[in-house]
């Protein structure tokens, strides 16, 4: 168990800035999550963090201890990664055990060892399979055990979940929950899907293009986006994001379409400035005065309805309705953002505006 | 997805395979059975009767002391060239492995031997080992170590050794090269996470995967060895001095086509051929066992 801290970390390659200098410090015990698109550099800082990539800029420390120049097997971290990485011609049980024999663990306790992983993980009818015997899932939960096995001072996870099916991944999810809770070992867990963060995370690293747009707890950066990149990527279907400006007297936001939509609290010194405007589909309802949408596409969900509603500029605005669809294609409606649902965004930065 | 071909005609899937059953035909089981039909026939000088002898051409054969000789040559020198051709070869695709950017080029230049006739193969080994005019032959002289290996039989097997191995080594490497990078990275970097060094993730992961790969290779070697090595021996030693680098195959081309022996040669062929299929029944039934394929 340990911290670990990581330190205006960079990382180029070549020409490329790959890490742009990330800082964040996770507590023992803490579970992180670095959530973000496709190439933003996630797996890229945690390889860094695992040693399996050089760290061009920035000190990354585990347990107090600076790691920068040591190797993989010295850091005393365990890593999961997307396509498991088992050893295809060692058993199960030798795939749990190979790093502890390398270590010089006694025998008796490498079985010992190996047999409570197996049985917190339901592989103990598989010690004697080879990988290829296995099923998605059981490969998954045997990369696991290697993992926990080693006891080490931190967990990091490459998309461990990506590989499985559907209804896999929210069983698996469930289980990693419920095994880092029991095991308290600080964890780094690469995802792209929000689910994941939003489940598994203490806090959640949003990375774009390898900055950090937001570190905070999986409500804050629900709640309070720090940008218009996370308000985009956190929040299914995502928030919608018109443009609007700061009537002169700093008491509402004027939308194209003449809607004046009141400020919780008046900005005199923001009167006349140009903003993004963003309102969540969830909290958009019914009203008797507000936006006037043409009805274009409804998803039912069941247990919500998402609505595809076209302004009369021609964007198009998300409304998320509770239970099964009142309304239908072609249909006009009018709808008003709730009390407080408002998020401002500067136009230009897309920084949240306070 | 897979797609099937299917055949409107039952004639057609044989009509396919006919060039390649003629092929085989005419060039390989028609000759063999000459060969076995000619081991059991002693034919006169003049190769116009041939009279039906049984083993007698076998046990001649068999029992010249020779001919025992020319098999222990035969084992060192496969043996060698097949651990030579191998080792080096692994040896070679493990560090192109790890440095993959310069490996385009680094394969060009270790498949040349492969594609030189031993012919020209071997003119190039005599200017290196040649007493007389070869560099490291006449640096050897000058050091002042008898090396002449038109000579010493030693330093002739040992040549033809080096000179059989080195055209081997780009074929097993690019095999090798092929298995190696079939190891997926994240497999070798979850062993480097668990604790194991360079050369324990070597002996415990990439040899036990590449196992499939060098069990073929094993086998391709010996066969080379034993029968594709004779133009390297021609061009280089002629199978001298004295017999010091004759092997099986040399010989059977020496008694049937120099010394004009059709029935010996033809009992030596088929011995060959014997032994081949039983060292390569043999590496099926006892080190196959031992290979993981995934
Ligand atoms: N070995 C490498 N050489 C050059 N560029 C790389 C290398 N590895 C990753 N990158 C680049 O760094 C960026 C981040 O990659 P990565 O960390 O894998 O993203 P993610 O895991 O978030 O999808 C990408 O633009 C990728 O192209
Ligand atoms: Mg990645």
């Amino acid at each position: 168990m340990a911290t670990v801290e990581i330190r205006n970390v960079r990382k180029s390659y070549g020409p490329v800035e790959a890490i742009k200098g990330i800082d964040i410090a996770i507590q023992d015990g803490e579970f992180l999550v670095l959530l973000g698109p496709s190439g933003c550099g996630k797996s890229t800082l945690l390889r860094m963090v695992a040693g399996l990539e050089g760290i061009t800029g920035g000190e990354i420390a585990i347990g107090g201890r600076v790691v920068n120049h040591l190797d993989p097997k010295d850091r005393d971290i365990a890593m999961v990664f997307q396509n498991y990485a088992l050893y295809p011609h060692m058993t199960v049980f030798d795939n749990m055990a190979y790093g502890l024999k390398i270590r010089g663990i006694p025998k008796a306790e490498i079985r010992a060892r190996v047999d409570k992983a197996a049985e917190i993980l339901e592989l103990g009818r598989f010690l004697d399979r080879r990988p290829s015997q296995l099923s998605g899932g059981q490969r998954q939960r045997v990369a696991m055990g290697r993992a926990i096995v080693r006891e080490p001072a931190a967990f990091l996870f490459d998309e461990p979940l990506s590989n499985l099916d559907a209804k896999l991944r929210t069983q698996m999810r469930v289980e990693i929950k419920r095994l880092q809770d029991r095991l308290g070992i600080t964890s780094l867990y690469v995802t792209h899907d929000q689910v994941e963060a939003m489940t598994l995370a203490d806090r959640i690293l949003v990375m774009n293009h390898g900055v950090a747009e937001q570190i905070g707890t999986p409500l804050e950066v629900y709640q309070r986006p720090a940008s218009l990149f996370v308000a985009g990527f956190i929040g299914s279907p995502p928030m919608n994001v018109l443009d609007g400006r700061i009537d002169d007297r700093g008491e509402a936001v004027l939308v194209p379409g003449g809607q004046r939509l009141l400020l919780p609290r008046p900005r005199p010194t923001d009167a006349g400035r140009p903003v993004k405007l963003g309102i969540r589909p969830e909290h958009m309802a019914v009203a008797a005065e507000g936006f006037s949408i043409e009805i274009e596409l409804v998803e039912a969900l069941g247990a919500d309805t998402v609505v595809y509603g076209r302004l009369p500029d021609g964007e198009t605005l998300l409304v998320r309705m509770a239970g099964i669809p009142t309304v239908r294609e072609r249909d006009r409606l009018t709808v008003a953002p709730q009390d407080g649902a408002l998020h401002l965004f500067d136009a230009v930065t897309g920084r949240r505006m306070e | 997805m897979q797609r099937r071909v299917t055949f409107d005609s039952r004639l057609l899937p044989y009509l396919l395979l006919a060039p390649q059953v003629a092929v085989t035909l005419v060039f390989f089981i028609w000759p063999a059975a000459q060969a076995v039909w000619q081991s059991v026939h002693l034919q006169d000088a003049f190769g116009i009767r041939s009279e039906f002898v049984w083993f007698e051409n076998f046990t001649y054969v068999l029992s010249d002391p020779n001919y025992l000789d020319t098999l222990q040559t035969t084992v060192i020198f496969s043996v060698a060239v097949t651990v030579l051709a191998m080792g080096v070869a692994l040896l070679l695709a493990v560090l192109a492995d790890s440095k993959i950017k310069g490996a385009s080029a680094y394969k060009t230049l270790l498949i040349w031997p492969y594609a030189l006739a031993p012919a020209v193969a071997a003119v190039l080994w005599m200017f290196i080992f040649n007493p007389d005019i070869g560099s490291f032959g006449r640096a050897l002289r000058a050091m002042g170590y008898d090396w002449d290996y038109r000579l010493n039989g030693g330093q002739a097997l040992l040549m033809v050794i080096l000179a059989a191995s080195w055209k081997q080594v780009s074929y097993n490497f690019i095999f090798f090269l092929a298995g190696l990078q079939a190891i997926p990275r994240s497999v070798m970097e979850a062993a480097s996470i668990d604790g194991a060094g360079p050369v324990r993730r070597f002996w415990t992961i990439t040899f036990p995967l590449l196992s499939p790969t060098t069990f073929f290779l094993l086998v391709v070697d010996m066969v080379y060895a034993f029968f594709e090595t004779f133009g390297t021996i021609h061009a280089l030693t002629q199978g001298g001095p004295g017999k010091a680098t004759e092997t099986l195959i040399f010989r059977v081309y020496q008694d049937g086509v120099v010394n004009n022996d059709l029935g010996g040669s033809s009992a030596q062929s088929v011995i060959l051929m014997v032994i081949v299929i039983a060292l390569t029944a043999v590496q099926f039934r006892f080190v196959e066992r031992k290979v993981h394929y995934s």
